[in-house]
């Protein structure tokens, strides 16, 4: 930048205007927008003086948020389906020197938490901390600052054989790094993120599979074919940040998906939510019955595998 | 000379002022709303925004069976009490906390794999104050295995 400019008492009020302009702008446009932006700040010093029209439009504004399962849930969901843990699936660590780009740091980032996740709920120690480093790698290579700090390494090293404090130590750094990127409008790196995680959730789950398995009754199968239930919110995430050429990649990945679980069906009868008056837990009491071939769940199988071997490359 | 100087530090706090509310809101979601959700394990991720009285926000969300759940919705203490109702994907209302005392969270647990709508209101306050209101509301998850 030019430092005469700077030196310009004037110029200078002219491009303070300019910034404050093109700021108040953006700040409009997003409380039209319906995503999940935080788009205004907390000062208790609101324009008193608003437009009553704008007013009423902010008024009737909805935020809308859409949650995938974290890589922390993810892995919750594999392990209490019964699977076992098998090291072998994850993506290596020596593979982070591979990516470069954003998209492939922001895919594996999202990879790479979840076979975190899925290491520490198993007790794998040194799969746990080579995976958080493999983590920070891709976190420090998207600018996602003190999402993964030295700090956290050290705490996670110091309580390597306390589960409960590993998954609060991942909770915290998730959290830390969604936050940071909702913070920086930086919604579709997030949305890549949550969707890479959610890819490799799927390849976990349907490459732990057994050959053979009774998919009417396989817990693993009914997990996979649950995530037909987000796949709206996939593509909503998506869709949302499509302006960006690396999210119409992952659009049309999602729709290769979505053309398979299409053939899946699940049928859900009405529900019921009954409260227990003890324990203060409502159960929402429902029946579901899925439908899916071995053909489907083969070739949904691959096309993961053909996605995840995609991203991982 | 002061012009500038002045000019300068208004830049700053003209440049800091979205940043510090953004932190502030991940600080109330973090010290107040994921703290609440003990015993349960918070999943990670996070939805928070800064919202006027009167606005809505909706969050859509699959729920597995064999899980328990915690939603936990927090609200700025300026912004009175926030409601939340849980829908279906037919539009049943299957919880709305209006009718238990507006309590925070919810604990649930599914006999089948559902995905739901959390839908948050902000009530309109009567204040003396012409501005309208507004604050942080966090909406979180915590999970444990039933």
């Amino acid at each position: 930048m030019n430092i005469k400019l700077l030196e310009s008492g004037k110029q200078f009020i002219l491009l303070f205007a300019i910034l404050a302009f093109i700021s108040g702008s953006c700040a409009s446009d997003k409380s039209k927008e319906n995503k999940n932006a935080d788009n205004s700040g907390l000062s208790d010093d609101f324009n008193s003086e608003m437009d009553d029209d704008l007013a009423e439009k902010i008024n009737t504004a909805k935020r809308i948020f859409y949650s995938l399962p974290s890589p922390l849930e993810t892995a919750m969901l594999i392990k209490s389906a019964g699977a076992n843990y098998d090291g072998d699936l994850l993506n290596k660590v020596e593979n982070t020197s591979k990516y470069n780009t954003n998209l492939k740091m922001a895919l594996n980032l999202g990879i790479y938490t979840t076979d975190l996740s899925y290491a520490s709920l198993f007790d794998q120690t040194q799969a746990t901390l080579s995976y958080i480093n493999a983590a920070k790698k891709m976190a420090d290579g998207l600018e996602i600052l003190d999402a993964i700090d030295e700090a956290t390494i050290r705490r996670l090293e110091e309580n390597i054989n306390n589960r409960d404090v590993i998954i609060d130590i991942i909770s915290e750094t998730l959290l830390n790094s969604n936050s940071f990127l909702e913070d920086k409008g930086l919604q579709n790196t997030s949305a890549i993120i949550l969707v890479g995680g959610w890819v490799e959730g799927l390849h976990i789950a349907t490459s732990l599979v057994e050959k053979g398995a009774n998919l009417k009754t396989n817990k693993l199968v009914e997990r996979i074919v649950d995530q037909k239930l987000s796949l709206n919110i996939v593509v909503s995430l998506l869709e949302n940040n499509k302006d960006n050429a690396e999210v119409q990649i992952l659009l049309k990945d999602v729709a290769e998906l979505s053309a398979i679980y299409d053939k899946i069906t699940i049928e859900q009868s009405e529900i019921t939510p009954v409260e227990d008056p003890n324990t203060n837990v409502t159960t929402l009491k429902s029946e579901s019955t899925i439908k899916i071939t071995q053909e489907v769940f083969d070739e949904l199988a691959r096309k993961v595998k053909e996605l995840r071997t995609r991203y991982i490359s | 000379m002061k012009r500038s100087l002045f000019v300068s530090i208004l830049f700053v706090v003209f440049a800091l002022t979205p940043f510090k509310a953004d932190a502030q809101c991940k600080q109330f979601a973090k010290n107040t709303c994921k703290v609440g959700l003990s015993p349960f394990q918070h999943d990670g991720n996070y939805h928070a925004a800064i919202l006027l009285e009167g606005e809505e926000a909706e969050l859509y969300k699959t729920f597995y069976s064999d899980t328990q759940y915690r939603i936990g919705i927090c609200g700025a203490n300026n912004l009175g009490e926030v409601e939340f109702s849980i829908v279906d994907g037919s539009g049943k209302v299957l919880y709305n906390n209006k009718f238990h005392g507006y309590e925070w969270k919810w604990d649930f647990k599914l006999e089948s794999s559902q995905q739901l709508k959390i839908v948050v209101k902000v009530p309109v306050t009567n204040g003396m104050s012409n501005e309208p209101k507004e604050g942080c509301v966090a909406i979180m998850f915590g999970f444990k295995e039933k």
